[in-house]
């Protein structure tokens, strides 16, 4: 007999998909057994508790939760997000309900053993529940007490070797694809910049003193997998600027029906034999692939490095060898205020030890930042404020036309009088001499 | 600006203010008269020596003198 009675929650189970109600009443039955004979250090019904104040806020149409506090582990700013509901007396077992961040390995890579002791941890000092995970890339603890929170931060840190992460206004933890590790596709190393960044600015990940949230995220080649393109601050896309490497006779072979399109997804019903054209060539965004007298033709320089031709074909087109990244800035994916998609700024650069060219593109934006950017104005609507062309300035780069989507609006960049041979003023009088009145 | 000094300073203004206990980073920066970088070093250490703490909402973090003013509750019920 549960706890609490639950008639709005239990509806969610009805529908078609796996139910987070159900996962609760999960956890809270294995609580409340304690086969493993746990040490709960936390209330055993907390799980309960939250079924039933969901449901009291559920009923009333409004969060029965606090808006922040000062709990945080020693010396950090971040990592830990202070909630506290505001019926501790009916749900005793959420008067605290903190969630801690915790810093996902690079490609979110783990043994089983890691994740099983990282479980043993959580259903002693925690609620047991996890977001494996969260949006922003960690691994979420979800709900524990203020006094659990050192103890797990000295757990995780020194059994475990595994860090807080960002929350606040601070660098976020940054988050990077699979990348090289087992994907041909990537054009850099994602986790060894992620690791190596991660690493150098550790103060900016724990000590909040940016103006708001900052965010970098890694993606090894276009096809983006976490999505830096429409969410990160700053933006790593693995690209390369030599050509796709073409092999012929294994066009023929999609084209014969011999290699499955798309390695073989979407195979769950016939779509009916590949037909290069209407999938590659009449999809190709640039227009810039041919396809005639069974050759197929690419006219690189007019390739934007999309990845669609690529991920249909991927034994027949291969990623170009010159490889590298290109950054992009200002994405913010906000519930208030529009998203934004992350404007071009460093068409191409080598990804390589020890990234000093990158860290100084990084530093130079926050220093503008820092400086320029208002309380919880995130760098994208700075840079929408000011201009694109200030953030060039501030990292000391010329305008590019690569930078610029649609000429005059993204973005408009203006001459400045000394950028022009013999300035703004003209001599009227030798103009007269050519044109009439 | 040597660290004593910094601190005084930033205890003596937010001392000051009455109606607030909880401040952005650029606020104390601008206590200090230091760009943001400079003055973040200064910033830490008073947090390590626990003149000051933080605050935060999960999304957005403020600053307070150790112990002062209704830390533990919203933010919006300072006003
Ligand atoms: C090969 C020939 C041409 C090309 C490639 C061309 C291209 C363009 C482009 C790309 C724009 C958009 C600029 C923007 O986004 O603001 C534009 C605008 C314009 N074009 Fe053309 N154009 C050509 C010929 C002409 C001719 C012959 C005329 C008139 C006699 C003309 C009149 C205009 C006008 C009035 C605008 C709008 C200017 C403004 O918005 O301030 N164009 N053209
Ligand atoms: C080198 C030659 C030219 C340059 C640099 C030039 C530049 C410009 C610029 C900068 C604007 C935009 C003004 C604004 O948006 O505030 C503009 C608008 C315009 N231009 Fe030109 N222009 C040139 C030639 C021409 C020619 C030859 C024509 C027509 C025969 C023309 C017709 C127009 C028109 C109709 C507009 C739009 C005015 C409006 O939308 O209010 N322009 N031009
Ligand atoms: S973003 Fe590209 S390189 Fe990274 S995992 Fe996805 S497809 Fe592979
Ligand atoms: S990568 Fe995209 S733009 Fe380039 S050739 Fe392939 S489909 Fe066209």
């Amino acid at each position: 007999m549960a706890k609490h009675e639950t008639p709005l929650l239990d509806q969610l189970e009805s529908g078609p998909w796996p139910s987070f109600v159900s996962d609760i009443k999960q956890e809270a039955e294995a609580r409340a057994k304690n086969e493993k004979g746990v040490e709960y250090q936390i209330p055993v019904d907390v799980c309960e508790d939250l079924l039933g104040i969901l449901e009291l806020s559920f009923k009333h149409g409004r969060t029965h939760w606090k808006h922040g506090g000062i709990v945080g582990v020693f010396g950090y700013g971040g990592g830990v997000i202070g909630r506290y509901c505001d019926q501790p007396e009916m749900f005793p077992g959420v008067a605290h309900f903190h969630t801690m961040r915790v810093n996902q390995p690079g490609g979110k890579f783990y043994t089983s053993e890691f994740l099983r002791q990282l479980c043993d941890v959580w259903d002693m000092r925690g609620s047991g529940l996890t977001n494996m995970h969260g949006s922003t890339g960690d691994i979420i603890l979800l709900g524990t007490t203020t006094p659990q929170l050192e103890e797990i931060f000295f757990e995780l840190t020194h059994t475990y070797n595994q860090d807080l992460g960002g929350s606040g206004s601070n660098l976020r933890t940054p988050a990077d694809c699979v990348g090289e590790a087992r994907c041909e596709w990537s054009c850099y190393d994602t986790q060894a910049l992620c690791y190596d960044l991660t690493q150098e600015y550790q103060d900016e990940l724990h000590r909040p003193a940016f103006p708001y949230k900052f965010k970098f995220k890694f993606d090894g080649c276009p096809n983006c997998c976490v999505a830096s393109i429409a969410r990160a601050d700053i933006a790593f896309i693995g690209t390369w600027k030599d050509d796709i490497r073409l092999d012929q006779e294994a066009v023929a072979a999609y084209v014969g029906g011999e290699f499955p399109p798309n390695g073989g997804s979407h195979s769950g019903r016939d779509w009916g034999p590949f037909d290069i054209k209407k999938e590659v060539i009449d999809l190709c965004p640039t227009g810039c692939m041919q396809y005639a007298d069974g050759k197929l033709a690419i006219d690189n320089k007019e390739c934007n490095r999309c990845m669609h031709c690529i991920s249909v074909m991927p034994r027949a087109l291969r990623i170009g060898n010159d490889r590298g990244c290109s950054i992009l800035v200002g994405a913010k994916a906000p519930i208030l205020d529009g998203a934004q998609m992350g404007s071009l700024l460093i068409p191409f650069i080598k990804v390589e030890e020890p990234y000093d060219e990158i860290k100084e593109v990084i530093e130079n934006i926050w220093d503008w930042w820092m400086e320029e950017g208002k309380n919880r104005e995130r760098l994208g609507e700075l840079m929408k404020r000011q201009g694109f062309q200030r953030l060039l300035e501030a990292c000391n780069l010329k305008p590019d036309p690569r930078m610029v989507q649609e000429p005059r609006t993204n973005p408009y960049i203006f001459w400045k009088e000394d950028e022009v041979p013999g300035g703004f003023q003209r001599d009227i009088n030798e103009f007269r001499k050519h044109h009439l009145r | 600006m040597d660290q004593a000094e910094a601190t005084e300073k930033i205890v003596a203004a937010l001392q000051k203010k009455k109606s607030k206990t909880k401040f952005y980073f650029n606020e104390l920066a601008k206590i200090l008269d230091l760009k943001p970088r400079a003055a973040k070093k200064l910033i830490n250490i008073m947090v390590t020596d626990e003149v000051l703490e933080y605050w935060s909402s999960g999304s957005t973090s403020l600053y307070g003198l150790k112990g002062v003013g209704k830390q533990a509750a919203a933010e919006h019920e300072d006003e």
